[in-house]
C-alpha cells in the first residue's frame, strides 16, 4: 500500500478487546461476575472524575455515587442540565416487546450489528441490547414521564425504519425527559455531599502519572483560573465532535477538546471519519448560518420527497404539474420509499441537488410535501400529529408548511466514532474511561435511530459503575507527582498564552466556517480519493494561517468566550486531518463512509469486508509525525455479513 | 435591515454597568436574533473590541442556556419562543432594540448578559427529584400511570431551567419553575413518597436563595417560552399547605 507511506505508519494490531468468551448471551453476566468489588469502607477513599454531564456523564456521576464512590464532576455548560443530550428529540430503544410483535434482546442486536454495516463488535452491541431493557425499568422509576396509552401503560412507536415497535418516547422531547431524570439523580447526590459539582469548567488536559490517568487540568470559564484536580480514575463523556463541519445539529459549544487532549497523551482515537448525516434538517438560509436544526424523520412518514424533473426549474413548487416533478426516493427505491434509511436519503438529496435541480437559496434543498397527506387525512389529523413541527418549521423559515413544501437537506447530526475502548470502555491509557457518544464502542459505521440515549444511559447506568468498580479495587495507585501536574498544567497555559498573544486580523469562526466548509466537501456525505487528498493539502495551510493569523481579543483572566472557542477550533483542525487520512485511508463504503469509487453497479455503498472489516484506531505520534493506525479485527459470529438492501 | 442596538455591557459582577450603543447594518430577516448578536460580535473583535458576552448553547430552544431580555421582554416579543429562536423578521428596518440581561437578586450578572443561574440547580438539589438508586427498579409496566396525568406530567416537565419566569416577575420569582417540577413529580405514582417533604423543601431553599415571594401577578406563564402553566403554582400551593397545615412540618 503506497499510500502508507506517506499519510500514515502501521503499527501493531489491537489483539484483545477484552470482552469474555463463551456464548454471547452469558458474556456481560459473565463479566459482572468477574469483576472484583471494592468494600464499602474502600469506596469512600476511592475517587471518579466526570467530565460531561450528558446522558452517559449525568448518568454515571449519579449511580458511581450511589455505589459510595467520592464523585468531582465537571461541565462547560451553566448547569448540568445543559448538556446537549437535551435535544434528542426521536426516542429511545428497548427490548421490551410490549406489543408481543416479535422484539427480542436477540432482534435488538441483530438490527443493530446490521444497522452499522458490520463495523461494530458483537459482544458490545449484545450487552446493549441487554441492558435497554432495564434502562426504561430505571428511567420509569425515576419519574420520565413517557408517552401512555390510555390503559395507563408505556406508548410505543416504530422508529427509523425497524419491523417492530420497541421506541419508547416522550413527544419530541425524549432526550430533555432522560437527561433530566439523570440530572435530578446527579443532583440527589450532590445534595447528599457524594459528588463536587463544577459547571462552568473545561476540562483542557489529561494529567497521567505513571502511566495511569489521575487527573484533570481544567480551566474555571468564569475566573479564568487553571486548576488541577486528580483522583483514581478519569470517566469522559464529553459527546462527539460533529462541529468540525462548523455547521452541525449539534450545540454551539459541542466541541472534541476533552477527547482529543487525550488522544494527544496517548488514548487511541477509532474510525473518526464515521460520520451519520441526517437527512431531514431546516436547509441553511445564508452565510451568517451558525447552526443547522434536525427535523423529527417521523415526517418521513406522510411526507413526499421530491425536486423538479429538469434542472434549473425556478418555478414555485405549486407551478410545477405532477408529471414534471421527481419523486426520486419513491422512484429508485420502490420498496422502502421515503423511509429508507438515513445514510440512503442524504446521498439521494446531495445527488439530485448536485444535477442543479435543488430547491431554494443556492439550490441546496428538496422539498418535503405533504399536500398528499392533507388530502388523504385532513389538515386537522396532520396537524395533530406534525402540529409542533410545522410550527417550529415556520418559526424559522417564515413558511407555512400546510400551504407550500418544506424544504429540507441533510447536515452532520452524529459522529460514531471516538476515543477506542475495550469491551470495559476503558481507552488506551489505564484508568481513562469513556462513555456515550465519545467514545467509539457500539453503532459501528451507521447508528440506527433512538440508539445514541440507549448507549449514552447503558454505559452510564449500568457498564461504568461495574468497570469502574473492578478497576478500583486495585487502588490505591500512589501519589500523583507535583512533576505530573506542572507539565500538564504549563502546556495548558503555554496554548492560552499563544493564543491570545497572536493578535491577527481573523476571528476563530472565519477559521472555523472555512474549516467546516473543507470538510463538508471533500469529507462529507460523498468522498473521494482526489477530494479528500486536497483537503489534506487545504487543511494543514489552514491551521497554520490560523496560528499566524487569528485574533482573540481580551485576556486569560475572567469570562472569554473567544478564547474558548479558539481552543477548540485548534483541536477540530487536527482531528479534521485524521478524520480525512481515516477516511482516504477506507477504500470502501460502509454506513455513513460512501466512497465514490466503492459503489455496486447501482451505485449503492459497497463494503470490503476482506480488506477493511477492522476498527481502524489511530495512535497520535506527535504534531510534525504521521498518525499510527493499529487494526481490531472484527469477527461476526452470530450476524452474518449481508449487503443491504432498500430497492 | 439596518437596526440600532442598546446593549447592556457590565465587565464582571462588580462593574457598575451600562447601556451602550450599536448600529448594525446587513441584517438579514433570516438571522436568528443570536446570529444578528454573532454577526456584531465578528465586527467588534476585528475592531480591537471586546466582543458581547451571552449565554446560548443548543441554538433550537431546547437547553435552556440562552436568555436575554429584549425590549423590556425576558426572550423578546414572540409568545413561546426562545431568544434562539426569535428571528429578525419580526423587527422592522430602522428599529432600536434593547438587550438586557436577566434581572434578578438571584441571578447575579457574570459579564455583559451572562447570569449566574446556580440557584435553579439548588431548588433541584433540595428535593427536586425521585430517589431511586440505579439497579432497583421494578418491571417498567409494574406501576400504570393514568394517560391525563402521564401528560399533564409530562407538560409541567417540559421546564427548561431558563429563567425566564424569574426575569419577567415584579417580585423575581421562581415560583413557576419550583412549582414545574413539583407539579411533574407529584402527579407521577413514583413520585408520592416524597411529594410532601419535597414540595417544603424546595419552598424553603427558594426563599432563603432570595427569589421573590409569589403574588400571582402571571407575567411569569406570559414570558414562559414552553407555556407552563400557572395551575402548576395552584398545586405546589395546595401541596404546600397539606404539609405544613398543622404542624406535619417545619
Amino acid at each position: 500500500m503506497g499510500m502508507s507511506e506517506t499519510l500514515y505508519e502501521t503499527g501493531e494490531p489491537i489483539a484483545d478487546a477484552k470482552a469474555p468468551g463463551g456464548p454471547i448471551e452469558d458474556r456481560w453476566t459473565t463479566r459482572k461476575f468477574e469483576a472484583r468489588l471494592v468494600n464499602p469502607a474502600n469506596k469512600r477513599k476511592r475517587t471518579v472524575i466526570i467530565v460531561g454531564t450528558g446522558l452517559a456523564g449525568g448518568s454515571a456521576g449519579a449511580t458511581l455515587a450511589e455505589l459510595g464512590y467520592n464523585v468531582i464532576q465537571f461541565c462547560f455548560q451553566d448547569s448540568p442540565r445543559r448538556a446537549h443530550s437535551i435535544a434528542a428529540q426521536g426516542g429511545i430503544n428497548a427490548a421490551k416487546n410490549y406489543r408481543g410483535d416479535g422484539d427480542s434482546v436477540h432482534r435488538l442486536f441483530y438490527d443493530t450489528v446490521k444497522g452499522g454495516d458490520f463495523r461494530s463488535r458483537e459482544s458490545n452491541v449484545h450487552r446493549l441490547a441487554e441492558i435497554s431493557n432495564e434502562i426504561i425499568d430505571q428511567c420509569v422509576a425515576q419519574g420520565v414521564p413517557f408517552a401512555r396509552e390510555y390503559g395507563g401503560l408505556l406508548d410505543n412507536r416504530s422508529f427509523g425504519g425497524t419491523q417492530v415497535s420497541r421506541t419508547f418516547y416522550a413527544r419530541g422531547q425524549t432526550g430533555q425527559q432522560l437527561l433530566l431524570g439523570a440530572y435530578q439523580a446527579l443532583l440527589r447526590q450532590v445534595d447528599a455531599g457524594r459528588i463536587e459539582l463544577h459547571a462552568r469548567h473545561e476540562m483542557l488536559d489529561l494529567v497521567i502519572a505513571d502511566g495511569r490517568a489521575r487527573g484533570v487540568v481544567v480551566r474555571d470559564l468564569v475566573s479564568g483560573e487553571i486548576k488541577t484536580y486528580t483522583a483514581d480514575a478519569v470517566v469522559l463523556a464529553t459527546g462527539g465532535y460533529g462541529n468540525v463541519f462548523f455547521l452541525s445539529t449539534n450545540a454551539k459549544g459541542s466541541n472534541v477538546t476533552a477527547s482529543w487532549r487525550a488522544h494527544r497523551k496517548g488514548a487511541l482515537f477509532a474510525n473518526p471519519c464515521y460520520t451519520q448525516i441526517h437527512p431531514t434538517c431546516i436547509p441553511v438560509s445564508g452565510d451568517h448560518q451558525s447552526k443547522l436544526t434536525l427535523m423529527s424523520e417521523s415526517l418521513r412518514n406522510d411526507g413526499r420527497v421530491w425536486v423538479p424533473e429538469t434542472a434549473g426549474d425556478s418555478r414555485a413548487p405549486g407551478d410545477i404539474p405532477e408529471d414534471e416533478r421527481d419523486y426520486y426516493l419513491e422512484r429508485i427505491y420502490p420498496s422502502f420509499g421515503n423511509l429508507v434509511p438515513r445514510d440512503i436519503a442524504s446521498r439521494a438529496a446531495k445527488n439530485v441537488c448536485d444535477e442543479g435541480r435543488g430547491v431554494g437559496p443556492g439550490g441546496l434543498g428538496v422539498y418535503l410535501d405533504f399536500a398528499d397527506a392533507i388530502e388523504r387525512m385532513g389538515r386537522p389529523a396532520v396537524e395533530a400529529k406534525y402540529g409542533n413541527l410545522f410550527e417550529m418549521y415556520e418559526r424559522i423559515t417564515g413558511e407555512n408548511p400546510y400551504e407550500v413544501p418544506m424544504r429540507i437537506y441533510p447536515a452532520v447530526h452524529y459522529t460514531m466514532g471516538g476515543l477506542w475502548v475495550d469491551y470495559d470502555l476503558q481507552a488506551t491509557i489505564p484508568g481513562l474511561f469513556v462513555a456515550g457518544e465519545a467514545n467509539f464502542s457500539d453503532h459501528g459505521a451507521n447508528r440506527l435511530g433512538a440508539s445514541a440515549l440507549m448507549q449514552g444511559l447503558a454505559d452510564g447506568y449500568f457498564v461504568l459503575p461495574n468497570t469502574v468498580g473492578d478497576y478500583l479495587a486495585g487502588a490505591p495507585f500512589g501519589e500523583v507527582p507535583a512533576e505530573a501536574v506542572a507539565e500538564a498544567e504549563s502546556g495548558v497555559r503555554a496554548q492560552i498564552d499563544r493564543l491570545l498573544s497572536i493578535d491577527g486580523d481573523r476571528t476563530v469562526d472565519s477559521f472555523h466556517r472555512e474549516l467546516g466548509h473543507i470538510m463538508w466537501e471533500y469529507c462529507g456525505m460523498e468522498r473521494t480519493d482526489e477530494g479528500l487528498r486536497k483537503a489534506l493539502d487545504l487543511i494543514p495551510a489552514l491551521r497554520e494561517e490560523f496560528w499566524r493569523r487569528v485574533k482573540v481579543p481580551g485576556d486569560g483572566e475572567g469570562l472569554n468566550q473567544a478564547l474558548e472557542k479558539a481552543g477548540r477550533v485548534a483541536d477540530f483542525f487536527e482531528l479534521a486531518e485524521l478524520m480525512c487520512v481515516d477516511a482516504l485511508h477506507r477504500r470502501e463504503s460502509c454506513g455513513g463512509h460512501f466512497r465514490a469509487e466503492s459503489r455496486t453497479e447501482d451505485g449503492e455503498a459497497l463494503r470490503d469486508d476482506d480488506e477493511f472489516g477492522y476498527v481502524a484506531a489511530w495512535e497520535w505520534a506527535g504534531p510534525e509525525a504521521l498518525p499510527v493506525l493499529h487494526k481490531e479485527a472484527l469477527e461476526f459470529e452470530y450476524v452474518k455479513p449481508s449487503q443491504r438492501s432498500y430497492k | 435591515m439596518k437596526l440600532t442596538l442598546r446593549i447592556w455591557r457590565q465587565n464582571g459582577p462588580s462593574d457598575k454597568g451600562a447601556m451602550v450603543e450599536y448600529k448594525v447594518d446587513d441584517v438579514s430577516p433570516d438571522m436568528s436574533f443570536l446570529e444578528m448578536l454573532d454577526v456584531l460580535n465578528e465586527r467588534l473583535i476585528l475592531d480591537g473590541e471586546e466582543p458581547v458576552a451571552f449565554d446560548h448553547d443548543c441554538r433550537e430552544g431546547i437547553c435552556g442556556m440562552c436568555s436575554l431580555v429584549i425590549n423590556g421582554a425576558p426572550h423578546g416579543p414572540e409568545r413561546a419562543t426562545t431568544t434562539c429562536q426569535l428571528h429578525m423578521r419580526k423587527f422592522k428596518d430602522g428599529d432600536t432594540i434593547d438587550i438586557e440581561p436577566w434581572r434578578a437578586r438571584p441571578f447575579p450578572v457574570i459579564k455583559d448578559l451572562v447570569v449566574d443561574r446556580t440557584a435553579f440547580d439548588k431548588i433541584i438539589q433540595a428535593g427536586g427529584y425521585i430517589s431511586a438508586p440505579t439497579g432497583a427498579a421494578p418491571d417498567a409496566h409494574a406501576m400504570p400511570v393514568p394517560k391525563p396525568d402521564a401528560d399533564r406530567a409530562f407538560e409541567a416537565a417540559e421546564c427548561i431551567g431558563c429563567g425566564a419566569c424569574v426575569a419577567a416577575c415584579p417580585n423575581g420569582s421562581g415560583m413557576l419553575f419550583t412549582a414545574a417540577k413539583v407539579m411533574h413529580l407529584g402527579l407521577m405514582p413514583q413520585g408520592q413518597p416524597e411529594r410532601y417533604d419535597r414540595v417544603v423543601d424546595m419552598v424553603e431553599t427558594h426563599d432563603d436563595l432570595g427569589f421573590g415571594g409569589c403574588t400571582n401577578t402571571g407575567e411569569c406563564t406570559v414570558a414562559c417560552p414552553k407555556g407552563i402553566s400557572l395551575d402548576t403554582i395552584g398545586m405546589l400551593n395546595r401541596d404546600y399547605l397539606r404539609a405544613t397545615a398543622g404542624g406535619a412540618k417545619k
